[in-house]
């Protein structure tokens, strides 16, 4: 099974043996759990539910404090990302320049909640803190972009280009 | 030793303790919320907030430790007025309507602000959400009402080391409970219920059968029959204002017939049963050991105890096999009942309700496993907790306070005083060894009382080995084996037990496991808060109920022969095989 592409495509075999190779590596240390978690999330991309049965166990964490940790981290997911990651800024001035109302209608457009991933695994919608462009709020971030001063109604045609692009390169393969 | 005021009063404690201690043990009370006895302190709830003399802000009493010439002043205004608010925020938070809620009798909470005076609601932010949890047979949580003390997380993963709870998500979106906030069936939680136990407030409570038990009972069609587990007598009274310890076997025995059970009888009796297959069990596991050289066999494990049976079936399954096959108590009792005693008294076993009484959730669970149903019928329909007959007799207008005493029915209500102490730690070891100690050599067991003292108590974990000397013939093979037991309980000191086992570190050749700290006599169904002087009140009088009977090994049980006369003809037979043993499964 090909697993979301890392860079080079790797069977889910393969980079659970890198989790265990990362695991054995980190577990006598001190408080493992989480580089351990995050060395697992830049393997798979987010944090399957076996991954993290497996941690659970060989660690002797229980899998309800696995979670907890988990859940308490905004930079861990458990759901799989998708190939375009989209972080809205609701740092105070995106806030009170639009943010908001920017998130409203991505939302709208995409269908989703924050977290979630569109069903044709094109965009995972997040939350961002300040991206250090206060000035030119409210911002969002597209995978490694980031858009300034948009509009919620330039929302519509900002998430096009990235569906088209997405196109050319699957006419291309 | 250090010396402090508190109040103004000169008090002198030992070194070490915490201010909250010290104020207890001069009769100072301080309102905790989080705190638990034995545990350390985490310091999360703040309202045992005291004033230092010299500090700039308040203490919390639970967490920090007395020192020389301490001034403490536990009820000042300014505490007053800081314990007052933190209890109002939490009251903000909460989402909780106490005329609606099982807890609104003893909740810690609601007391608290009783007491303190809280009369309205300052704070108007955001309540917290009611999800409400009932995915599990014996436990229903909801996270409407959580304060977020984590006593429950305190018992689940140290005294328990299940770890089921935790807490997940942050800031205002925290919630304590199973990973990703799902259902407690998503998780090894094995349904004991000390979580229950020690909730403050009505966020984990048992599932109530309370209804289908009036439903029952008011169907002129059903024949009702109750059985009461050992530990009952000892605890049902702290319902009715008596305190810890008192027994009230005769009283609660009239009460039930007054709520109109067809037949009251014991657990106790199956019980004496359990010893007597339990025992022979362990004659033929030594046998096999022994002298036919089987391996892997022994030590046996007790399994009365169904908290401990999921524990083990999730945690330790490689030790399955060497768990006792009996079924517990309250599942021999069910299957009996539905067979021997139908047939007896000339009832149709779908016509006959089971109700068991115990001080335990786990029983909930157990009673609806899908293989407890060898009578042709669900075994055991309908478990209460103490708690819950605490509740039923209140509602039916019953002054328990004025009962007269009465004696259970015939014939699965009689029993011994060795069937009394599976009450309790230690006791289900003891009653074993009164019996298997005869069996083998035909002789009374040698000690004052017949208790086992070595075995008895509140150490987690206790040991004791018996010489068998000149045996009867049938089990010569046993001649100067010294037979090596071990106690434990509280799931942590089990886990313990067995890793040493495994280990090779500890040879037994019999282990008693029970779920709960102290044994049933502190289970998760009995009345709030049992602490340590709780446990020791009802051992005690766990002992005097035991003592008190003329009757006291479980073989003599004239009724129990009886059974074997009429029925079962013997110990591990055909018929015991199908009705009183039972299989694990790995989870
Ligand atoms: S938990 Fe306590 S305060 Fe909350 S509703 Fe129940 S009784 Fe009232
Ligand atoms: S019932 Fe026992 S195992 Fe389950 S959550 Fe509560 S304390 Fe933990
Ligand atoms: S469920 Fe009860 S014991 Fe657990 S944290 Fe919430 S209030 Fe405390
Ligand atoms: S009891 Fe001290 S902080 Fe909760």
């Amino acid at each position: 099974m090909i697993t979301e592409k890392t860079g080079q495509s790797q069977t889910e075999e393969e980079l659970f043996q890198q989790l265990v190779n990362a695991i054995n590596e980190l577990k006598d240390k001190d408080g493992a759990l989480i580089p351990i978690l995050q060395s697992a999330q830049n393997l798979f991309g987010y944090l399957p539910e076996y991954v993290l049965k497996h941690i659970s166990s060989t660690l002797n964490i229980p899998y309800s404090e696995v979670a907890g940790v988990v859940t308490f981290y905004s930079f861990f997911s458990t759901t799989p990302r998708g190939k375009n990651l989209l972080r809205v800024c609701l740092g105070t001035a995106c806030y009170v320049r639009g943010g908001k109302e920017v998130l409203a209608a991505i939302k709208n457009e995409l269908k989703i909640d924050i977290g979630e991933t569109t069903g044709d695994k094109l965009f995972t919608l997040e939350i961002g803190r300040c991206f250090g462009a206060c000035s030119l709020a409210p911002v969002v971030m597209i995978n490694d972009e980031v858009f300034q001063r948009v509009k919620p109604a330039r929302i519509r045609d900002l998430l096009n280009s990235f569906r088209n692009k997405d196109e050319m390169e699957e006419d291309h393969e | 030793m250090v010396n402090l005021k508190i109040n103004g009063e000169k008090i002198t404690v030992e070194e070490n303790i915490s201010i909250l201690e010290a104020a207890g043990k001069n009769k100072i009370n301080i309102p905790t919320l989080c705190y638990l006895e034995g545990y350390d302190a985490i310091g999360a709830c703040r309202v045992c907030m005291v004033e230092v003399k010299g500090a700039k802000t308040l203490t919390a009493s639970c967490s920090t430790p007395v020192s020389e010439g301490m001034e403490i002043f536990t009820n000042s205004e300014k505490v007053r007025a800081a314990r007052k608010n933190v209890v109002e925020l939490l009251l903000s938070e909460h989402s909780g309507d106490c005329n609606y809620c099982e807890r609104s009798g003893d909740c810690e909470l609601r007391i608290l602000a009783s007491s303190l005076g809280v009369r309205e609601n300052y704070f108007t932010g955001e309540s917290l959400m009611n999800n409400i949890d009932d995915s599990t047979p014996a436990l229903v949580r909801d996270s409407g009402k959580c304060i977020k003390c984590r006593r429950c997380i305190t018992v689940c993963t140290g005294l328990q080391k299940v770890g089921a709870i935790s807490p997940q998500y942050r800031g205002f979106k925290t919630s304590i409970g199973p990973a990703f906030a799902a259902g407690l069936d998503s998780v090894p939680c094995v349904q004991c219920g000390q979580c229950a136990a020690v909730c403050p407030v009505g966020a984990i409570t048992e599932k109530s059968h309370i209804d289908q038990v009036w439903n029952a009972l008011d169907d002129p069609e059903k024949y009702v029959v109750v059985q009461t587990a050992p530990a009952i007598r000892a605890a049902l009274g702290e319902c009715f204002d008596y305190e810890p310890g008192t027994r009230v076997t005769g009283k609660m025995v009239t009460a039930l017939r007054k709520l109109k059970f067809d037949a009251v009888f014991d657990t106790n009796f199956a019980a004496d049963l359990t010893i007597l297959e339990e025992g022979t069990e362990l004659l033929m596991r030594l046998k096999r050991t022994l002298v036919d050289k089987e391996q892997y066999i022994l030590p046996q494990f007790t399994s009365c105890s169904p908290g401990w049976i999921k524990f083990a079936e999730y945690y330790f399954p490689e030790i399955l096999p060497k768990i006792s096959t009996c079924k517990s108590p309250q599942q021999m009792f069910g299957a009996l009942a539905k067979t021997y005693y139908a047939a007896k008294a000339g009832i149709s076993p779908d016509k006959m309700v089971v109700v068991s009484v115990m001080p335990c959730t786990a029983k909930k669970f157990e009673a609806q496993r899908e293989e407890m149903n060898d009578s042709g019928e669900r075994d055991v329909d309908f478990v209460l907790t103490t708690r819950e007959l605490g509740k039923m007799i209140k509602s039916a207008g019953i002054d328990f306070q004025s009962l007269e005493d009465s004696e259970m029915d015939s014939p699965l209500g009689i029993s011994s005083g060795a069937a009394d102490i599976f009450a309790n730690t230690g006791g289900v070891m003891e009653a074993a060894v009164r019996t298997v100690y005869e069996i083998v050599t035909g002789r009374s067991f040698p000690v004052k009382d017949l208790h086992v003292t070595s075995v008895a108590g509140l150490e987690g974990v206790k040991e004791a080995s018996f010489k068998l000397e000149n045996p009867v013939d049938s089990w010569k093979f046993l001649d100067g084996v010294e037979l090596k037991v071990a106690v434990a309980h509280g799931l942590s000191n089990a886990a313990k037990v067995i890793e040493a086992v495994n280990s090779g570190k500890a040879i037994y050749h019999f282990i008693e496991i029970m779920t709960c700290p102290g044994g049933c006599i502190g289970g998760g169904g009995q009345p709030r808060m049992t602490d340590d002087k709780t446990r020791m009140a009802r051992i005690k009088a766990i002992y005097e109920e035991d003592e008190s009977k003329s009757l006291r090994k479980s073989h003599e049980n004239p009724d129990v022969k009886k059974l074997y006369e009429e029925y079962l003809k013997k110990p591990l037979g055909e018929k015991s095989h199908k009705l009183l043993h039972t299989k694990y499964t790995k989870r």
